[in-house]
């Protein structure tokens, strides 16, 4: 089954993009702590395209699809914006983050830690992150 | 997302109600700045009513790990929900910042330091 959101890209609407993920999640029953961490991942995903690939232009929008498929989840998250090169990110060491006094940092840091694989592609013109959880749902 | 501002004899209460993420983590930045600025040394966060929080408001807490050590200020965060300390602890920052159960016992922490 597939579930899908169409947004505005402003830092207001993480607020219902977390519900609609949420929503969606609780007929499948999974603990709450591990629904939590699947809306922190698309969450995570989510304000780094308003923020920075969307600059908070609420007249540009963000897609959501969320497909359940026997074997888990899968989430994209699709925007008009410029891709992020995430074959080319490496993981700040978190004692350095601490050391630097930084704020930013740790949200990549989280996604990789909560999903099973995580894409980045160009579908015509758009940008889609397509991260998989893998779950017993069948 | 709403902060409360409280003071207990010599320790400052913070108090974090809804969701802290990128849009709201800038409210608790400034108040803990605020705390600082105003020369405080025992900080303790209520996180009774934390329903949430990303790495925008981890980020808040781990920017004040360094100045609070350089000035011996202490930070003790209570009463997280299990989903919210699960957060913290997906990148070990509950070991590089105090979580305890109950505001007495981050009381009596805070006391100790």
């Amino acid at each position: 089954m597939n579930h899908k959101l169409r947004i505005a890209c402003t830092k207001e609407s993480l607020k219902e993009i977390r519900r609609f993920v949420t929503q969606t999640l609780t007929d499948l029953h999974l603990p709450e702590i591990e629904v939590n961490m699947l809306v922190l991942a698309v969450d995570e995903i989510c304000a780094n395209r308003i923020i920075h690939s969307n600059n908070c232009d609420e007249n540009l929008h963000l897609n959501l699809l969320i497909s359940e498929t026997c074997d888990g989840l899968t989430f994209e998250i699709s925007d008009l914006g410029a891709p992020f090169d995430h074959t080319q990110y490496s993981e700040p060491d978190i004692n350095q983050l601490v050391k630097e006094k930084r704020k930013g940092g740790l949200g990549l840091m989280l996604v990789n830690r909560i999903m099973d694989s995580i894409e980045v592609f160009k579908e015509k013109d758009h940008t889609v992150y397509r991260l998989f959880k893998k779950l017993t749902i069948c | 997302m709403n902060i409360s501002i409280g003071k207990e004899e010599e320790i400052y209460l913070i108090g974090i109600e809804g969701d802290l993420d990128a849009s709201s983590c800038i409210n608790l930045d400034k108040a803990i700045s605020e705390a600082v600025s105003a020369g405080e040394k025992k900080i303790l966060i209520d996180c009774t009513n934390l329903n949430y929080i990303s790495s925008a408001g981890l980020g808040v807490f781990m920017s004040y790990i360094q100045d609070f050590e350089n000035n011996k200020i202490s930070m003790v965060l209570f009463n997280l929900s299990k989903k919210v300390k699960n957060v913290f602890q997906i990148l070990g920052l509950d070991e590089l910042i105090q979580i305890v159960d109950s505001k007495e016992a981050a009381k009596t922490l805070i006391n100790e330091s």
